[in-house]
């Protein structure tokens, strides 16, 4: 194809952004850093809206393809290309770095410019993750993107953020490396290829899937996370600056289920169906398990973590009982999930900006003096609760479907969410933001400001336009899960 | 017919428009455009109902279409779409005509409250969701009516957010309602896994030949998959109709403004689950045994919830009591297969309780707020109309003839006589017992609130005035039906052609039996006159005269010689749900949580694998790191010793 590299320029603008806001706004003109983030942020989003329009719901097959010799010596190559399934991770991870750089806009004022240079790049290197085709390219995506979330939490987090910063990164890197020894084994398997399609059509026994499968499933698990390699991500998020806590509940969270989607199911389909008990059991511990934890939070922070990671045990559920309702609704409850969660965070981050206090026991009567922000909080906790009418109970409602026709208890165990996420999200609703007017800092509080308000009502119009016409999230979809479904029938034995 | 899918589609629309209006823009419309245009919203709804509903009955108008395809999911699509037929067609005109009295009434009660816009945009809110609950032609739609009900009776009751037990109430009317949307979640799933469709139509179609269909939930125990399925899906009725023992969060939804305990936790929304299994006739009609699963709920909630309004002394909080105990008589009606009676009293019920509802709510305004009925009395000279009005409430509630609530009240009565289902015996001892008690309550808050001496303190005395028009108009327009639509829909709506194909009947039902004794109104009422419900009825309110008007000190005695058997703490109590609810499933889960939390996350997690293996690593760099001493000899004896032990190694390894 010699048209448009999109996909190379949804990489690479925010990246030369983000080294633009670097060399251009350090030091004292944040101003200026500001500004070019926010046009580089939109840059990056505009760049991936013609993979949306110029996309072709009906193929299965990779478009938008880029290919190029990259390390010629190891057979490594620079080819991208996305399919419905990746297609929706370039977009929602492009527009949700423009909501990070507004939310960080006035409220980081220890050196704006390398905070958001951090997150552009961020942005950059996650598209190509979603975009890579080849097997080094993605890992080197996979591990780059780890650095500039390592700086952010490291640097801008809060007074345990070495702590934090240390154990997302130790418990993301080790299981990478098993990873990194799949991919060799493969590609000496596949005639010196690093090709993921071709990973696809290689037929090994089963004990070697297995290796396979568990090797891939170290690395991606910890990302979702899934219990019980889960207890990186709550501290990550408290310590993390609400960007962070953004990107990484609604990006970074979706690269673990996204792997599995790419390289576990269609690489070795026969294990994914024997180890299949095994996964849904992990998904069913975090959804009824993690649910009951975040009932007894005090931190909202910690709240939030805690309901994404029983939110992504409905992802995890929905893929391995392998029919379309399951699949598919846990592909929309990974889109829900980057809309809801960010915007939780965003929320949450709101207060915390006033009050400095992300503790529950802190609060109370907020609506008293922030009704604008009391409204959209409602909505989002609802989303978060998975209410018809907003984008979070559609994953939710499809993916209990799928699972009861695997086994009436799996949806049983999970259907449960809907009294504990109503209870556990509610609960500190009302803790925070009904009753009377607590103490002087709530009676102090100004309601949201133009900023605020802007990056709620977008996020707000996301939650309820997908709730109501979830329609155009799917279209795009069902070729690529069809055939997605059709290579975990295959027998690769 | 293009121009009737936009009629119906205004029907829902126009008063979501005006829910937008007054809560998008409230402050820019002001108070009296918030409730212009929710009024104007919900009085075309009610006006394009009444033509859809004239289409229906004179002119056999039937419509079962998708508006719009929500999503598709592999070949399954799940659409958006309408069903109007007779049973829709009714609730359309009784939840659109309900909805707007309230509207009405609400400019009065709400007209000091600085969220008079915010509570306008929620009722218009509700009605549209009702309203797409109701018309909705498959079960995914139902859902999203089902929980957008819930959300705005949520927001309602918690409408007074600063009061502590408004958001207490609210938090649990909305938790206990998604225990019961867990089953109806559950239920929606096996529809979809047997039939591979959502739409009514289709599995109402296929549903009789799964009529023997077994499932295996758990190994080895065959279960029926149409008894399974129904009992799940009534689970989900439980909660939105507060069926015991699902029943605990309504009676504190009277937390909030009167208007809605009227509108919502009255006459509408509550009556959803009794609307829901009417709909799903086709389904219930196939499991006898979800069926006596019914009846026994229905009959039990009828009684035990009746002997609670007794003590009452809240005002609100008998209607509510009695709201609990009269949908427990709907549901007995669903139990023993009279769908139509169940809707006949479901349409009496949400005329009469409303007006009672919002005759209290008169009372409490002119009381400035005083609910308890030990400061009223003596107030029919202070509120004639209220008053009046309030007479025929509880006439209609006592089941008096001719009044609404005689009639289908007694027809329960005689369906459950004349079935054979399981239970059916426990249920007429129920139902009957019923009677007496919800006559005494009935007259009990009447006499209490307006007659006997005035128990208010002298500066409410002197400010007692009756309510302006706004109020006291809706109370007459509903003390209109609350007489008359007994003796005028008891004909057509249960034994006539009225709802067509839209419930299923068995040939051989309680109905059916009906049908053959019916000699017309007149002939009903007369042996109504002479029948066990009656008499029943009068002396309960013949008891509620002696206690209140006549011997006034006797309840008080009575009071302490239930006290000590102990009967009138359970009573007081609730039957102590509330309390095992707070003990075993709050803090049940509050323990449970935090339980796993330290000892699962930061103990084995945590504390064992990830610092342990942190703990490990550092261990092993420890001993490690002995090795490592810097001098040159130690080194070099290393050296020696590991040459040697190589070879020795070897040697053993290949000595052969």
């Amino acid at each position: 194809m010699t048209s448009t590299p999109y996909l190379s320029l949804s990489i690479w603008v925010p990246i030369i952004a983000g080294l633009l806001v670097l060399a251009l706004g350090s030091g004292n003109r944040a101003p200026l850093a500001r500004a070019l983030a926010l046009a580089g942020s939109i840059a990056g989003f505009l760049v991936t809206i013609p993979l949306y329009t110029g996309f072709d719901p009906a193929l299965a097959t990779m478009q938008f393809s880029e290919y190029a010799s990259w390390i010629p010596a190891f057979h490594v190559n620079y080819h991208l290309g996305i399919d419905g399934i990746s297609l929706w991770f370039v977009l929602l991870n492009s527009f949700m770095t423009i909501l990070v750089v507004l939310a960080g806009w006035e409220v980081i004022e220890d050196r704006p410019a390398q905070y958001l240079a951090a997150f552009l790049i961020m942005s950059g290197l996650i598209n190509g993750v979603f975009a890579s085709l080849d097997a080094i390219l993605f890992y080197v995506f996979f591990e780059a993107m780890l650095i500039p979330m390592f700086i952010i939490i490291g640097v801008w987090g809060g007074p345990r953020r070495v702590y934090a910063a240390l154990k997302f990164f130790l418990y993301t890197l080790l299981g990478s490396l098993l990873m990194l020894a799949a991919f060799i084994y493969m590609f000496l398997k596949a005639g010196n290829s690093f090709e993921i399609l071709g990973f696809h059509a290689l037929q090994m026994p089963l004990h070697v899937q297995e290796l396979i499968f568990v090797a891939l499933f170290m690395s991606f698990a910890v990302k979702v996370p899934m219990w019980p390699v889960h207890t990186w991500l709550p501290d990550a998020h408290v310590e993390a600056p609400t960007g962070g806590s953004v990107i990484l509940a609604a990006i970074t969270l979706k690269i673990g289920a996204y792997g599995f989607l790419r390289f576990n199911l269609p690489i070795a389909p026969d294990a994914a169906h024997a180890l299949a008990p095994v996964m849904i059991t992990l998904s069913l511990i975090a959804v009824v398990y993690i649910g009951l934890v975040a009932l007894v939070q005090s931190d909202m922070k910690k709240l939030v973590a805690y309901s994404s990671i029983s939110h992504m045990g409905f992802v995890t559920l929905g893929f391995f009982v392998f029919n379309p309702l399951g699949i598919e609704g846990g592909l929309l409850q990974m889109i829900s999930h980057g809309f809801v969660s960010g915007a939780m965070f965003l929320c949450i981050g709101v207060l915390y900006d006033r009050m400095h206090s992300r503790r529950i026991a802190d609060y109370g009567g907020v609506a008293n003096t922030m009704p604008k922000f009391a409204a959209f909080f409602m909505l989002f906790a609802m989303a978060n609760a998975g209410l018809p009418g907003t984008s979070g109970f559609i994953g939710e409602f499809l993916v209990t479907l799928g699972a009861l026709q695997a086994n009436f208890w799996y949806a049983f165990l999970a259907a449960t969410t809907l009294i504990f996420g109503a209870a556990y999200t509610l609960w500190m609703y009302k803790r925070v933001v009904f009753g009377d007017i607590a103490n002087a800092s709530v009676r102090a509080l100004t309601d949201i400001g133009m900023r605020e308000f802007a990056f709620l009502a977008i996020l707000a119009a996301c939650v309820l336009a997908m709730g109501i016409y979830p329609k155009p999230f799917t279209e795009p979809m069902h070729a690529s899960v069809n055939k997605l479904i059709q290579q975990t029938m295959l027998k690769k034995i | 017919m293009p121009s009737m899918k936009a009629l119906l589609l205004l029907i829902p629309l126009a008063p979501l428009a005006g829910a937008l209006l007054a809560g998008l823009f409230g402050k820019t419309i002001g108070r009296t455009g918030a409730h212009l245009a929710t009024i104007l919203g919900v009085a075309v709804a009610l006006a394009c109902s009444l033509e859809v509903a004239q289409a229906v009955f004179t002119q056999g108008f039937h419509y079962n279409e998708a508006i719009y395809t929500w999503l598709t999911v592999g070949a399954l699509p799940l659409q958006v779409g309408f069903l109007i037929d007779p049973l829709t067609a009714t609730m359309m005109v009784v939840v659109t005509f309900v909805s707007l009295m309230v509207h009405i009434y609400t400019i009065g009660y709400m007209h000091e409250d600085p969220g008079y816009q915010r509570f306008f945009s929620y009722i218009a809110l509700f009605t549209f969701a009702m309203l797409m609950l109701v018309m909705s032609n498959n079960f995914l739609q139902l859902f999203f009516g089902w929980e957008a009900v819930g959300l705005v009776s949520y927001l309602l009751i918690g409408f007074w957010f600063t009061r502590p037990t408004a958001v207490y109430a609210n938090l649990k009317a909305f938790l206990v309602n998604r225990v019961g949307d867990f089953g109806f979640l559950l239920g929606i799933g096996l529809v979809l896994a047997n039939f591979g469709s959502l739409d009514y139509a289709t599995v109402f179609a296929a549903a009789p030949a799964k009529a023997a269909t077994m499932i295996q939930l758990i190994p080895g125990q065959n279960g029926s998959l149409l008894t399974i399925t129904c009992i799940l899906l009534f689970i989900g009725a439980m909660g939105k109709s507060a069926q015991m023992p699902l029943h605990v969060w309504l009676p504190d939804s009277m937390e909030g403004p009167t208007p809605i305990s009227a509108l919502i936790h009255a006459a509408t929304m509550v009556t959803a689950g009794i609307f829901m299994v009417s709909r799903m006739s086709p389904l219930f009609e196939l499991s006898e045994t979800a069926r006596s699963f019914v009846l026994v709920v229905g009959a039990t909630t009828a009684l035990f919830m009746a002997f609670l309004g007794i003590i009452q002394y809240d005002i609100k909080r008998v209607v509510a009591y009695s709201t609990l105990s009269q949908l427990g008589y709907m549901t007995v009606a669903l139990g023993v297969s009279a769908y139509p009676i169940a809707i006949f009293h479901l349409a009496t019920h949400a005329f009469f309780k409303a007006l009672l509802f919002l005759g209290a709510g008169s009372v409490i305004h002119a009381m400035h707020h005083e609910q308890d009925m030990r400061h009223m009395g003596g107030l029919r000279k202070h509120l004639p109309i209220t008053y009046w009005t309030a007479v025929v409430g509880s006439l209609a509630l006592a089941g008096i003839p001719p009044f609404a609530g005689f009639y289908s009240k007694d027809l329960i009565i005689e369906a459950v006589q004349a079935s054979h289902a399981p239970g059916a015996g426990y249920a007429l001892f129920a139902v009957m017992a019923g009677v007496f008690i919800t006559a005494f309550y009935s007259f009990r808050m009447l006499f209490m609130t307006f007659h006997g001496k005035e128990r208010m303190d002298h500066h409410t005395r002197e400010h007692l005035h009756e309510s302006p028009w706004v109020i006291t108009l809706p109370l007459i327009l509903l003390a209109v039906p609350s007489l008359i639509s007994g003796f005028l829909g008891v004909e057509p709506l249960v034994f006539g052609k009225y709802f067509g194909d839209s419930i299923l009947l068995a040939p051989e039902g309680p109905v059916a039996a009906l049908r053959e004794e019916w000699h017309g109104v007149g002939a009903f009422t007369t042996h109504g006159l002479m029948a066990l419900p009656f008499l029943l009825a009068v002396a309960g309110i013949a008891t509620a005269a002696y206690m209140y008007l006549v011997n006034p000190a006797l309840p008080e005695r009575l009071k302490q010689r239930f006290t000590a058997l102990g009967i009138y703490g359970l009573l007081d109590n609730k039957y102590y749900f509330d309390r095992f609810n707070e003990v075993f499933f709050a803090g049940g889960a509050q323990t449970l949580g935090g339980g796993l939390w330290r000892v699962g996350d930061q103990t084995l997690i945590d504390g064992g694998m990830v610092n342990g293996s942190a703990a490990t690593v550092a261990l092993g760099s420890r001993l490690l790191r002995r090795l490592q001493t810097g001098f040159l000899y130690n080194y070099a004896f290393m050296m020696i010793f590991g040459v040697f032990a190589l070879l020795s190694i070897s040697l053993w390894l290949f000595k052969a």
